[in-house]
């Protein structure tokens, strides 16, 4: 699948400006992805394409809109060098699957990428870069298909001071 | 075993010793959710299944990002939380009393040793309080407005150690943007940031505010400053509370430690179009401005408020085409600072005063940018397109040098005015 490539520090107000919070409908925020920094992505993305990215990607306002748009825009995976914290944790919950890979910088534009998740790794122009999966407890979450559905069959949840 | 003042938070609410790196699902005492992430968090609430919330006492709702209303959608979001407030019996501040963090601050909402969650990433500004504070997104909300708790992986601390003593027209928000530019907008991720040494001492709640609010843009899940006599002070003024001991244990293990000295710091600017992006006043001063933004939850107090008229002092207007916008965080800072003659100056010398809200901060209600323009803004992020046009460019600084910019036209020493 296609890799979009971006830098270092993308924030979520590039992925989704302000202005589009209004919108929850994945579907519609992928129309305004990168609008103004990146118009191409909101017409060319196509499902199954990898977003790749360097350092902190997504950083900056926990607006949760920032995966939805990604995931309405037919995006599974986000692989880049490093995560900020709110949009990592967002991902997971909503069903991105965001995917630390240190070499993700050795990957171009354009380039072919399929993503081996059991395998812990990525394979691009014939060479295989390791991810990290999400932690052990975040796994859970992401085996359940996000949060809504590892929540959905819980009546109540014990806490570290129930426990 | 030694602890820092996160690890000690969540260790209180865990009732057994937890270290950075445990995961824990932990208690939640206050969630606040307002008109822009809180009706996503709603929509997930239900989906999860959730009828009735964990306890409507611990909800903090209000409207700050759009309001007045400045769409039909945007309406339709304050109907929607309106009604389900209402349904479950959550106290809605409504779009009555201005930004979300400074709200939650001046009603008492936040107190030392409580673990708090907000639909914003600025909620780390209750640091400022004593509290381990952190953004979350609409999921975890809607999670919490469920169950009342959340997964935590208790972070590592980094401590931050200030002292001296500010020069003139130099302070807080000049710290926390050297802070940045220092530990850069990825350098305390997924860690608390502990403020601690005289000059944050020294410091008023308005300025722990500001440091404690800028937090996120170094990454960080938290920012923390350990709770002193003025902490106690201003959270017992506003709810009935006993200080109790809690600050980090000496010998507690950090992430890093690094010192600074506020003795000689010139006033900071963030330049475009990155937050760590930082430099010196003196570096970009004469670059032509048409706009500036005095406000949001980072510097809309009323001490910021005195502190961008006092370099306003007796002069006639602002510098000819220049537009300046000037947003009190509160209804209460506003009152203040309508009593004590400052609107009037500002109105006086040209400003458009808002009512309190986000304002041009999250560049969807009004304030925005065309493309090729320059705007100066005392709140926390020049993110391109952040205030509108992509095309745009923002610089953040304080309020004594957005107020001395504001007079020439152009980025200005607020020294030299």
């Amino acid at each position: 699948m296609r890799a979009w490539k971006f830098g270092n520090d993308i924030d979520t107000d590039a992925i989704i400006p302000g202005r589009f919070l209004t919108i929850y409908d994945p579907a519609e925020l992928a129309k305004h992805a990168f609008e103004g920094t990146r118009d191409e992505f909101a017409k060319g993305a196509r499902e199954g394409d990898v977003v790749v990215a360097g350092t902190n990607f997504g950083c900056g306002s926990s607006r949760e809109h920032a995966p939805l748009a990604l995931l309405g825009a037919g995006i599974r995976v986000v692989v880049a060098e490093s995560f900020a914290r709110i949009f990592y944790r967002n991902a997971v919950n909503t069903g991105l699957l965001p995917l630390i890979c240190a070499e993700a910088g050795e990957i171009r534009d354009g380039d072919t990428v399929s993503v081996d998740i059991g395998g812990g790794f990525i394979a691009v122009n014939g060479k295989q870069f390791a991810v990290e999966s999400v932690p052990g407890f975040l796994q859970t979450i992401v085996e359940a298909g996000g949060l809504v559905a590892y929540a959905k069959g819980l009546e109540r949840v014990e806490t570290c001071s129930t426990k | 075993m030694a602890a820092t003042i996160a690890e000690k938070i969540f260790s209180m609410k865990c009732g057994r010793a937890v270290r950075a790196g445990d995961v824990v699902m932990a208690p939640v005492d206050a969630a606040m959710i307002h008109d822009i992430t809180g009706p996503l968090a709603v929509r997930v609430f239900r989906e999860m299944g959730g009828e009735h919330v964990y306890d409507p006492e611990r909800i903090i709702m209000l409207f700050d990002h759009q309001i007045p209303a400045d769409s039909i959608p945007a309406a339709e979001n304050h109907v929607f939380m309106r009604q389900f407030a209402q349904e479950q019996g959550i106290h809605n501040y409504d779009l009555l009393e201005g930004v979300c963090h400074q709200v939650v601050m001046e009603k008492g909402r936040a107190a030392p040793g409580e673990i708090i969650v907000g639909t914003d990433s600025h909620t780390c500004t209750y640091g400022a309080a004593g509290a381990f504070a952190t953004g979350i997104g609409s999921t975890d909300m809607g999670f919490v407005l469920k169950f009342g708790a959340l997964y935590f992986r208790v972070p590592e601390s980094l401590r931050i150690e200030v002292d001296g003593t500010f020069g003139r027209r130099v302070g807080a928000k000049d710290l926390i943007l050297s802070l940045a530019g220092d530990i850069g907008a990825d350098g305390a991720t997924y860690m608390a940031l502990e403020f601690t040494g005289g000059a944050i001492r020294e410091m008023n709640m308005a300025g722990r505010m500001t440091c404690a609010n800028m937090a996120i843009e170094m990454g960080a899940k938290a920012g923390i400053v350990p709770p002193d006599a003025a902490t106690w002070a201003y959270v017992a003024a506003r709810r009935d509370i006993e200080p109790f001991d809690l600050a980090s244990d000496p010998d507690a293990a950090y992430a890093g430690r690094r010192q600074y000295d506020v003795t000689d710091l010139a006033p900071q600017v963030a330049v475009p179009h990155n937050v760590d992006n930082v430099v010196d006043v003196g570096d970009v001063a004469g670059t032509k401005i048409d706009q500036v933004f005095v406000g949001s939850c980072t510097n809309g107090r009323y001490e910021d408020l005195a502190e961008a008229a006092e370099v306003l002092g007796t002069a006639d207007r602002f510098a000819a085409g220049i537009r300046v916008i000037v947003i009190p965080a509160s209804r209460t800072e506003y009152l203040k600072a309508l009593r004590a003659g400052l609107i009037e100056r500002f109105v006086e010398a040209g400003a458009l005063v808002e009512a309190p809200c986000c304002g041009p901060c999250m560049g969807g209600a009004f304030g925005l940018l065309a493309p090729g323009e320059v705007s100066l803004s005392t709140s926390n992020r020049n993110f391109r397109g952040r205030q509108g046009s992509t095309q745009a460019s923002v610089y953040l600084a304080s309020p004594a040098t957005a107020a001395a910019s504001a007079l020439y036209g152009e980025i200005t020493d607020p020294r030299e005015v």
